[in-house]
């Protein structure tokens, strides 16, 4: 992270799950979880106090998420790090790296395939993690935003989009910067119209599109 | 969602073990269709097969030419094969118009072929749909109805095929391959889908248990061209309004074979015999091209939305025989 500016350290800090030491301290999405789960505190307080006490079982190791009924347990292997969870089979990869994994870089749009905001590589390759089951991909590579830079240095996409200023809201970027960071790999044509067809995958509300475009034609030429 | 049984398979044989004598059973493969569905809770199956560990993602010339599609392959690989670029420019061009980077490397043939479709009905369980539930009826007949077919159309359903890719093929000819409990057979593209009339819900000739292997595209003949041109409302990432696969062989300035497909504007990918019979033998100009068009609507049953789509379908049809017949 050291060559980061301070305010790429801020995008940066909102989009990371926040250790357990650093929880006094409030961001946007801590805030937000601790307040929901305060409701449900509230809600759920008469419930528990009519029912009869029950111990959970006794478990052999702790599997997050164990504990939801039809619950599987998987390893998924993200930004080169092993996750031993237990999910349903219903749930997206999308829905498991925000909600199970606390890697919350990931966004979700639209969660039918139709906005980008979702893009993650699996094996190298830019999908839409809202339309497929995590536990189709045990056994795959996963990176998401949260793992594009190495050693603490920004992904040239990551750079060009600083750079260029590819963003207004920044709600599609990791879904951009993700399907950008593929596209380096993949057959698209030298012009601009070749990348805004590359990229049509990945809709921005805010309209940021001609940044966006210089800041993929920008990371394209870095050697 | 509802919750469904999970299980994963890696040879065709167990494949089909874990499908025989269930209903409600589904096979997942890309999952680009069958996901969204069953969010909007249109398809509910009780039991999910994932076949992605499959062993069918070759791309393999046949002896006599052609090439042989595995049923996994993904719609980017399939578009960006040298051979399918080079002897079947119609393929790639269709594959590549359709959806998006990220969705063509989820994307497979077989699930291609069996894309749902895009009616706004039929994707929102508020209201009745004889796909869905037969008998409950159409509301896109007297709805808003924008998108829909106008051609193999019937009082029970309008829905438009959504697939680019088998359009192409169904110009190309394809031969689809099956297995099931009774062993293989291959179908002809154009006997593959089924028109709706009065049992919309039964889309094409699969029954339960069967399972898409590959495709097989025929040869083609040396010198013929080909080629896909889709309309739409965008420029991209969005489904034909009006497409035309064409793949021609010329012999000096006249058609000698044509075999012509529409997208966009059909209750399947619409292989039109009559463009093709007002083609073959004629000079290439933009007069062969119109009564070929005319051929291709004829039968054409616009509504009140869609009318604008049998002058699109036309103009669509002759561009792209403009555009094959120029480029030499």
């Amino acid at each position: 992270m050291a060559k980061r500016d301070k305010s790429t350290t801020e995008i940066a800090e909102e989009e990371q799950p926040k250790p357990a030491e650093t929880s006094g301290r409030f961001t946007r999405r801590s805030f937000l979880t601790q307040l929901g789960t305060a409701s449900l505190a509230v809600t759920t307080v008469p419930l528990l106090h009519s029912a009869p006490v029950q111990e959970p079982e006794p478990t052999t190791q702790a599997i997050p998420g164990a504990e939801v009924p039809g619950a599987v347990p998987m390893v998924l292997n993200i930004n080169g790090k092993e996750h031993h969870v237990a999910l349903e089979p219903r749930v997206t990869l999308l829905d498991a790296l925000r909600e199970n994994l606390q890697l919350a870089g990931t966004k979700k749009g639209c969660d039918h395939g139709q906005c980008g905001a979702c893009t993650v590589h699996i094996n190298g390759r830019r999908v839409n993690s809202c339309l497929t089951f995590a536990i189709m991909h045990a056994g795959d590579k996963i990176t998401t935003i949260e793992g594009l830079g190495q050693n603490g240095d920004l992904h040239p996409v990551q750079a060009a989009f600083l750079e260029h200023d590819g963003f207004q809201c920044g709600y599609c970027t990791s879904g951009q910067i993700m399907s950008a960071a593929a596209l380096l790999r993949e057959p698209c044509g030298q012009d601009d119209a070749a990348v805004r067809e590359c990229m049509s995958g990945n809709i921005c509300r805010c309209g940021a599109y001609d940044n966006i475009v210089a800041a993929v034609q920008s990371a394209r030429r870095s050697p | 969602m509802e919750a469904f049984q999970f299980s994963q398979v890696n040879t065709v044989n167990s494949a089909l073990e874990a499908v025989r004598s269930q209903t409600e059973t589904k096979f997942v493969a890309g999952g680009t269709t069958l996901i969204d569905l069953m969010k909007l809770n249109v398809e509910t199956p009780k039991r999910i097969v994932d076949i992605n560990s499959l062993p069918l993602s070759q791309i393999e010339s046949t002896a006599d030419g052609g090439l042989k599609i595995g049923a996994m392959v993904r719609n980017s690989d399939l578009a960006h094969d040298p051979t399918v670029q080079q002897r079947y420019p119609v393929l790639s061009e269709a594959l590549l118009s359709g959806a998006s980077p990220q969705l063509r490397n989820m994307a497979t043939t077989g699930g291609n072929l069996l894309q749902r479709t895009r009616c706004y009905y039929f994707r929102d369980t508020a209201y009745p749909c004889n796909k869905r539930e037969p008998g409950s009826g159409c509301p896109a007949i007297d709805g808003f109805h924008r998108i829909h077919a106008i051609l193999g159309t019937s009082d029970h359903c309008i829905a438009t095929h959504p697939s680019d890719m088998a359009v192409a093929m169904m110009a190309l000819e394809a031969v689809v391959h099956i297995q099931g409990a009774n062993g293989e057979r291959g179908v002809p593209l154009n006997d593959f889908y089924l028109l709706p009339g009065s049992t919309p819900n039964r889309e094409n000739v699969l029954v339960s248990g069967d399972l898409i292997t590959y495709v097989i595209l025929p040869p083609v003949a040396n010198g013929a061209r080909s080629h896909y041109l889709k309309l739409r409302d965008r420029a991209s990432y969005e489904f034909a309004l009006a497409s035309a696969a064409v793949v021609v062989s010329l012999s000096g300035n006249r058609i000698q074979r044509a075999r012509i497909a529409l997208g966009g504007v059909g209750t399947k990918p619409w292989r039109s015999i009559e463009a093709e019979h007002a083609l073959e033998g004629r000079e290439t100009n933009e007069h062969t091209f119109q009564a070929a068009a005319e051929a291709a609507l004829k039968g054409a049953k616009p509504r009140h939305d869609n009318a604008f789509k049998v002058e699109l379908a036309k103009r669509c049809l002759t561009r792209a025989l403009s555009n094959v017949t120029q480029s030499a």
